[in-house]
């Protein structure tokens, strides 16, 4: 079952290059369509200024599309009225990168939990309580954590605090957004055990954003790349992990680090750094930097087409194309 | 070039001490370690485990409340630590260089690119300020700046995280080091920039014969760019020896955890062999192993007494009572298989 469905998704803000500079228009994210299926993952994964956070907040709610919708549901974000607003903000909850700056220093843990249930139900003090005390005992912390402040938590206790904070209204999809990167090493696997315990305890739904690529492989049944504002590459993960198809996706995957020192990989280092967003590059984003552009790269925008069980937006691909796609 | 070690640290200790000396911190605690010339280290730990207090320790650039209270840092034959700060001051720069993890915090956001790379040439070889920017310019193409000329003039907000860093580089390498020490150069920068500063890393340290110290937390770098490998734990090494032997046969039980605690891209979906519990408070160690209270195969003795260092073999050493020779350097192995 379908939960959310973006379908050509866009935000678009205005900015200014320098003070006087002329104004332009960044494309954060651009045209991008994707689905969240009930009970699984999807990882988002990018450099910085791919979109990925920016397509985070339109799923969020905190910010409107410029262009495309989101469905939850099978009803469409624009057109809900007061009442399914409400339930769609209720039903979509995230966890943040930072426990740090997540949770307020000056209010309990019983406090932070039940934030969301004393503005989002009427709910009798006791029955907050009960329902805090069970979230506490969900994520593995103590009952005893309800009546402490954040300071006297660690960086994972934390973000099991904000984990039960995300759950306490029973959400169907979470927005996790480098849940991990923030923790200690020895501490992320204890956090996405809990995750995927929680996921299939409860049914729930994440989109999990991250930029460490054998984590999101490891915890995303679908996997979409983004560059500058744009899906590259989409399907299911191990087919991406295993045999990227984008040369982007190539490179991304062969600079992911290896678990082992014997482990030899073939290195693609790309050459120049991910262009500024306020003047992409024409045509397909990547072609300064793509190893395998042709004169079709610059001048054309590759749609994403089905190669081998995923969708690339690659010219290499295309039915009509003339060149030998790499391995 | 000679075989013994360009660097060799002997008991090193660096505490941490309050003003009312109520409180000590022993953020480093007799490590012994060792890097030959030509050679990459890797120092490996958790947030608070030692290895930048190492690092800072191997420069004398402590804050003030740290003491280094015993042991001793040669370095080509010569004990860092019984040198004046003059002397120190020769050798920063010069013949030790650091790289921080973010560029932006040690590039000087006032001064031209040409400037903070001639600096350390203008103050170690006193050359001339037109020869030093000659000299620049180089550093700038040897580390694949495009366009040196114009960069040279350039200040640091205009130039991406990964030129910064490549720049930061630049200014380590301008004096020709024999030792480059690099805490977590890359983690501020993104994936497919990580892996063009590592190639750049490993590309000047073939050119120049130059050893290398990779502080990280990441044992993916380490798989990828190091010989021997150094890990530490609530500021101790507790286990060092070659990086392949490591990474095939773990002996202390906190290597072993942690590297069967990160997700690999083969194996999908499995459940993570996650470490219980949190890392210590180094103000209140356990009378133990710092270890023991989240270690699967601690037994009595690891929370009676710290074991010392032993040395299953010629090239590893290990502080872990399983490794004691009575204990039988592979039991711990055995037992921890089982659980």
């Amino acid at each position: 079952m379908v939960v959310l469905e973006a379908e050509r998704l866009s935000k678009h803000f205005h900015a200014r290059a320098g003070f006087f500079g002329d104004r332009g228009m960044v494309r954060a994210v651009d045209g991008v369509s994707f689905t969240i299926e009930g009970g699984r993952t999807l990882g988002v994964v990018g450099e910085s200024g791919c979109g990925k956070t920016t397509t985070a907040k339109l799923v969020l709610g905190l910010e409107t599309p410029s262009g495309g919708g989101i469905r939850f549901e099978g009803c469409d974000l624009q057109a809900l009225d007061t009442a399914g607003r409400r339930h769609y903000r209720k039903s979509v909850q995230a966890v943040f990168q930072d426990p740090y700056a997540s949770l307020n220093p000056r209010m309990r843990i019983s406090a932070i939990i039940a934030e969301p249930l004393i503005t989002n139900e009427s709910l009798e003090p006791s029955a907050v309580r009960k329902r805090v005390l069970q979230l506490l005992d969900l994520v593995g912390l103590p009952s005893r954590s309800a009546d402490l402040f954040p300071h006297e938590f660690s960086g994972g206790q934390r973000q099991r605090i904000a984990i039960a904070r995300a759950l306490a209204l029973s959400p169907k999809l979470v927005v996790l957004d480098e849940p991990v990167s923030a923790l200690d090493v020895s501490i992320r696997a204890q956090i996405l055990n809990l995750l995927r315990d929680l996921q299939v305890q409860l049914g729930l739904s994440y989109m999990f954003i991250a930029h460490d690529l054998a984590a999101v492989a490891h915890m995303s049944h679908t996997i979409a790349v983004m560059y500058l504002g744009r899906i590259v590459e989409s399907g299911e993960a191990q087919t991406v992990a295993r045999s990227p198809k984008h040369p982007y996706t190539q490179a991304l995957f062969s600079a992911a680090l290896p678990s082992h020192p014997n482990e030899h990989q073939e290195e693609i280092i790309l050459a120049g750094e991910v262009p500024s967003p306020l003047r992409p590059p024409s045509g397909c984003h990547f072609h300064p930097r793509c190893p395998h552009a042709m004169e079709r790269c610059a001048q054309q925008q590759p749609r994403l087409i089905g190669v081998e069980h995923r969708l690339v937006a690659c010219h290499l691909y295309a039915a009509d194309s003339t060149a030998t796609a790499p391995k | 070039m000679s075989t013994g070690p360009l660097l060799e640290l002997v008991n090193l200790s660096t505490h941490f001490i309050s003003e009312r000396g109520s409180r000590i911190v022993r953020a480093v605690d007799e490590v012994s370690l060792q890097i030959k010339a030509g050679e990459t280290l890797g120092i490996v730990g958790e947030s608070g485990s030692g290895k930048t207090t190492l690092a800072l320790t191997i420069l004398r650039l402590l804050p003030q409340a740290a003491r280094i209270c015993s042991g001793r840092m040669m370095f080509q034959g010569e004990d860092l630590l019984q040198k004046s700060d003059a002397e120190m001051r020769r050798v920063r720069g010069k013949r030790i260089a650091m790289i921080l993890q973010d560029p932006m915090a040690s590039l000087n956001p006032l001064f031209t690119i040409g400037d903070q790379v001639a600096e350390p040439i203008r103050v170690h070889e006193g050359s001339g300020r037109a020869a030093a920017w000659r000299r620049a310019r180089e550093l700038l193409k040897a580390v694949h700046i495009p366009s040196p000329e114009t960069r040279l003039n350039q200040h640091p907000h205009e130039m991406s995280g990964g030129m910064r860093q490549r720049i930061v580089g630049a200014i380590g390498m301008s004096c020709e080091p024999r030792l480059l020490i690099a805490d977590e150069p890359t983690t501020s920068l993104d994936l497919t920039i990580q892996a063009q500063y590592l190639k750049l890393l490993r590309e000047l340290q073939r050119a120049h014969g130059l050893a290398l110290i990779f502080i990280t937390h990441n044992l993916g770098i380490v798989a990828k760019m190091c010989d021997q490998l150094a890990v530490m734990y609530a500021g101790r090494v507790v286990e060092s020896g070659p990086v392949t032997r490591i990474f095939d046969a773990p002996a202390h039980p906190y290597t072993r955890a942690l590297l069967s605690s990160i997700p690999r891209m083969g194996d999908p979906r499995q459940r993570l062999a996650a470490i219980d519990g949190q890392p210590p408070d180094l103000a209140a160690l356990p009378p133990g192993c710092a270890f023991a209270p989240r270690c699967p195969t601690a037994f009595d003795r690891c929370r009676a007494a710290p074991p010392p260092e032993f040395a299953p073999d010629d090239s590893r050493r290990v502080r872990c009572w399983l490794a004691a020779p009575g204990a039988g350097p592979l039991d711990g192995q055995v037992r921890g298989g089982a659980g």
